[in-house]
C-alpha cells in the first residue's frame, strides 16, 4: 500500500517500519523538546499527503512552477564514449535547478496544512536553501535558512538569491562550519520555537518521519523515469540508475520506484574528497560506522571515540557525515552498490559533460557522471543518470580550473 | 538503597544539582570541580560528556564541550579519572551524554563501568523511551543505574506520567521547550511547574534551563524539588584562575 507506512518487523527497501526503521537503521533519537512537533508530523505526514486536496495542489506547483515532468534526455556523445545507452534525468531543468524543490515545496505545502507560520531549513550548497526560501516566497511565509560559514563563502550566489528571495540566511559558526553544523543550528531553532515553526530538511536524514517523507516527495523523479523510459525505449525498465548521495535525497528520488525491481542496479556515488583514505573525503559507506547523528540511527563517519568527523568535499552538498537510514539499508543489504568519485574526478566530469552535451551540471552530479568511468556497460545496457542539479552555483569553482587550466 | 534516593529520603526542597562539563576548562580539572562542588554545598553532580554535535544544549555549553574534545576529554578517559573518585566524594552523581559516544564505547560496557565506580545514574536526552524500553533498560537496571528522562511544557500529561514511571532517581523538569541557557519568563515556568506539581508523581522533580541565580532558584524550588544549574556555573568557572574559590562563591550567591 503506497499510503500508509508498513508494520513490517524490519521494514522494506522502500518503506521504513512503523517505528520508521529501515532494516537496522532510521528511527527517531531526539531529545524530548522535540517530540511534540516530531510525533505530529509522524501521525499526520502520510493522511495529509495523500489528500486529494494536498495532492492536487502538490502536482500542480510542480508541474506549472517547477515545469514537471523533468525530461528523460537520451545522451549521444556521451552514450558513444562509454559505448552503452545513457539518458539523463533532468533535475537540473527544475525551477531554482535542482532537485530540492520538490521535497521543498511538499514540505511547506504541508507545513501549512499543519498550521505552522514560519519555516525553517538547513542548507549545504544552498539549493535547498533557495527551494525552500523559493516556496516560502511564493506562499508568503517566513522563511530562515542556516547555512555553514564555510559554504556562505563557497556558494556566495545561492546566498545572494535566497537574501533576495526575502529569506534571513543565519550562518552557523559551531564545528566544521558546513552542513552538518547547519543543522544542529536549525534543529536548536526548532527546540526554541516549538509551536509555530516547521523545520524542512533537505535530505532523507533526520529523525522519523523524514527519511521517509522526504523519499515519498523526491519519488515523483522514479514515477516519472517509469513511464518516459518506457515511451522512450519501450521497457519500463533501465539496466542501472545511477545519483550521487549527500544525505541521499536524489537517489532516494530516483530509485524509490525500482527499489522492488530487482534486475535494476542501483549505483549510489558518494563524495571520496581527495581520495577515501586521504583524512579528506565524505565517503560515509567506505569509512562510516553504525551510529546515531541529527535523530536517526545510520552510518555515521566518526571517531573511535564516537565524535562525528568533519568531511570533506569540494562540493558543498555532499559534505555530510552520514547518509540517510534508506541508503545504509541498501548499502547493508547490498541491493544498492556504493561507489565514489575524487574532488577533481568529479570536475573533470564536469567539464567532459559539458563538452560533450552542452550541459553544466552542479558539482553534486558531477560525482554521479565521473562513476561512469568506473562501471562496467554493455552496449545495450540502458542506464539512467540524475542529474541533480545545474552548476550555475558552482562557476566560481569551474573557473578556477580553467584559470589553472589557462596558465 | 542508592544515593539519589538516600538524598531524596533526607532532603526534599531546594535540592541544587550542578552540571559541569567532563575535561572543563583543562582536561584534569573534572576531580577537582566535583570536590570543590561537593565542598561549596551541591546536592547531587551532573557530569557532562562532550560531544561534537550536542542538540540538546546551548551554546555555551556545547563551546565547554568542544573545549573539553580539544583538551582530549573521551569517555574512556573520563572513567580513568573517576577511577577512585568515591574515596573523596559523596554525593550522588550522574553522567550525561549522547547516545553516540556511548554507543561506541560499548553500552554495556559503559554501564557496567559506570556503576563499578561509583556513579548513581545517566542521563541520555536522544535516547527514546521506546528503544530505552525494548533494548536498553534491562542493561541499565542490571548495572544498579538510575535512568533520567526529561519532560517539558509540551509533554502531555499522559506522556508525563509515562516517562515518570519509566524514570528512576528523579524526573528533569525542562522548564521551557528550549536549549539551555536562555533566559526564560518565569511566571510560565511557575505555572507549568505547579501543573506537573498536581500530578503527584511517582519521582522527585528537578527544574532545569534557565536557572542562574537565587531568584530563579528560588522561583522552580517553589513548586518543585529542586534545580539543575549548569550554564551559569559553566560561565563562572570558565575564566576563573581559582575554581574552589569560584564555585564557593557561585553557590553562595545561589543558595544564600
Ligand atoms: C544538485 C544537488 N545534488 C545533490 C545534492 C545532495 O543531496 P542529496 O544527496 O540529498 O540528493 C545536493 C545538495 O545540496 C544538490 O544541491
Amino acid at each position: 500500500m503506497i499510503n500508509s507506512i508498513t508494520s513490517f518487523n524490519k521494514g522494506t527497501y522502500k518503506q521504513p517500519n512503523i517505528f520508521g526503521y529501515f532494516g537496522n537503521f532510521g528511527g527517531a533519537y531526539i531529545p524530548e523538546m522535540l517530540h511534540r512537533n516530531v510525533e505530529e508530523l509522524a501521525t499526520r505526514y502520510i493522511d495529509i499527503m495523500y489528500e486529494e486536496f494536498f495532492q492536487k495542489d502538490y502536482h500542480a506547483l510542480l508541474k506549472d512552477y517547477v515545469g514537471r515532468p523533468s525530461p528523460l534526455y537520451f545522451a549521444t556523445r556521451l552514450s558513444e564514449k562509454y559505448k552503452t545507452k545513457i539518458y539523463l534525468k533532468r533535475e537540473d531543468l527544475n525551477h531554482t535547478g535542482a532537485h530540492k524543490i520538490n521535497n521543498a515545496i511538499g514540505q511547506v505545502l504541508l507545513a501549512l496544512r499543519l498550521g505552522k507560520k514560519r519555516i525553517i531549513a538547513e542548507t549545504g550548497a544552498g539549493q535547498h536553501g533557495v527551494a525552500t526560501a523559493t516556496v516560502c516566497a511564493l506562499k508568503g511565509v517566513e522563511c530562515v535558512v542556516y547555512m555553514g560559514v564555510k559554504d556562505i563563502e563557497r556558494q556566495a550566489p545561492n546566498v545572494a538569491r535566497m537574501k533576495m528571495l526575502g529569506a534571513k540566511v543565519v550562518p552557523a559558526t559551531s564545528g566544521s562550519q558546513t552542513l552538518k553544523d547547519a543543522t544542529n543550528e536549525a534543529i536548536r531553532d526548532w527546540i526554541n520555537n516549538p509551536n509555530d515553526t516547521h523545520y524542512v530538511i533537505g535530505s532523507v536524514v533526520g529523525p522519523h518521519p523524514y527519511p521517509d517523507m522526504v523519499a515519498r516527495f523526491q519519488s515523483v523523479i522514479s514515477e516519472e523515469m517509469r513511464w518516459q523510459l518506457k515511451e522512450h525505449t519501450g521497457n519500463e525498465l533501465p539496466s542501472k540508475i545511477i545519483a550521487c548521495v549527500g544525505g541521499g535525497s536524489n537517489a532516494a528520488g530516483a530509485f524509490y520506484h525500482f527499489l522492488d525491481d530487482l534486475s535494476v542496479e542501483l549505483i549510489a556515488v558518494e563524495a571520496a574528497g581527495l581520495g577515501v583514505h586521504s583524512g579528506h573525503s565524505a565517503a560515509t559507506t567506505q569509512l562510516g560506522k553504525p551510529g546515531i547523528l541529527h535523530g536517526s540511527k545510520s552510518l555515521v563517519m566518526q571517531t573511535d571515540d564516537g565524535q562525528i568527523i568533519e568531511p570533506h568535499s569540494i562540493s558543498a552538498g555532499l559534505d555530510y557525515p552520514g547518509i540517510g537510514p534508506m541508503h545504509a539499508h541498501l548499502f547493508e543489504s547490498g541491493r544498492a552498490k556504493f561507489l565514489s568519485a575524487k574532488d577533481d574526478e568529479a570536475l573533470q566530469a564536469a567539464f567532459e559533460l559539458t563538452k560533450l552535451e552542452g550541459i553544466i551540471p552542479a558539482l553534486e552530479s558531477a560525482h554521479a557522471l565521473a562513476a561512469l568511468k568506473q562501471i562496467h556497460f554493455k552496449p545495450n545496457d540502458i542506464t539512467v543518470l540524475c542529474l541533480s542539479g545545474r552548476g550555475d552555483k558552482d562557476l566560481n569553482t569551474y573557473m578556477k580550473v580553467m584559470n589553472v587550466n589557462a596558465e | 538503597m542508592n544515593r539519589l534516593e538516600t538524598l531524596f529520603k533526607t532532603k526534599d526542597q531546594e535540592i541544587i544539582n550542578v552540571y559541569c562539563t567532563a575535561g572543563f576548562p583543562e582536561l584534569e580539572s573534572t576531580l577537582p570541580v566535583m570536590r570543590s562542588l561537593q565542598q561549596s554545598g551541591a546536592d547531587i553532580i551532573e557530569l557532562g560528556m562532550p560531544y561534537s554535535d550536542p542538540l540538546a544544549d546551548g551554546p555555551v555549553i556545547q563551546s565547554s564541550g568542544s573545549t573539553a574534545l580539544r583538551n582530549g576529554m573521551t569517555i574512556a578517559k573520563l572513567f580513568e579519572q573517576l577511577r577512585d573518585f568515591r574515596k573523596e566524594i559523596a554525593i550522588p552523581v550522574i553522567l550525561m551524554g549522547y547516545m553516540n559516544p556511548v554507543l561506541q564505547f560499548g553500552f554495556e560496557k559503559f554501564c557496567k563501568t559506570a556503576a563499578a565506580i561509583g556513579v548513581d545514574g545517566l542521563i541520555l536526552p536522544d535516547l527514546p523511551e521506546r528503544e530505552f524500553e525494548t533494548e536498553y533498560r534491562a542493561i541499565i537496571q542490571k548495572h544498579g543505574l538510575d535512568f533520567i528522562f526529561l519532560v517539558t511544557p509540551e509533554t502531555s500529561e499522559e506522556r508525563v506520567r509515562k516517562l515518570d514511571k519509566l524514570s528512576t532517581g528523579f524526573l528533569y523538569a525542562v522548564s521551557s521547550s528550549s536549549i539551555t541557557g536562555k533566559d526564560k519568563d518565569f511566571k510560565a515556568v511557575e505555572k507549568y511547574l505547579q501543573r506537573l506539581q498536581n500530578l503527584k508523581l511517582k519521582n522527585p522533580v528537578l527544574v532545569g534551563f534557565g536557572i542562574k541565580d537565587r531568584q530563579t532558584f528560588q522561583s522552580a524550588s517553589k513548586y518543585a524539588n529542586g534545580a539543575i544549574i549548569g550554564t551559569a556555573y559553566i560561565q563562572a568557572i570558565e575564566s576563573s584562575k581559582n575554581i574552589e574559590a569560584t564555585t564557593k562563591l557561585f553557590l553562595e550567591s545561589v543558595l544564600k
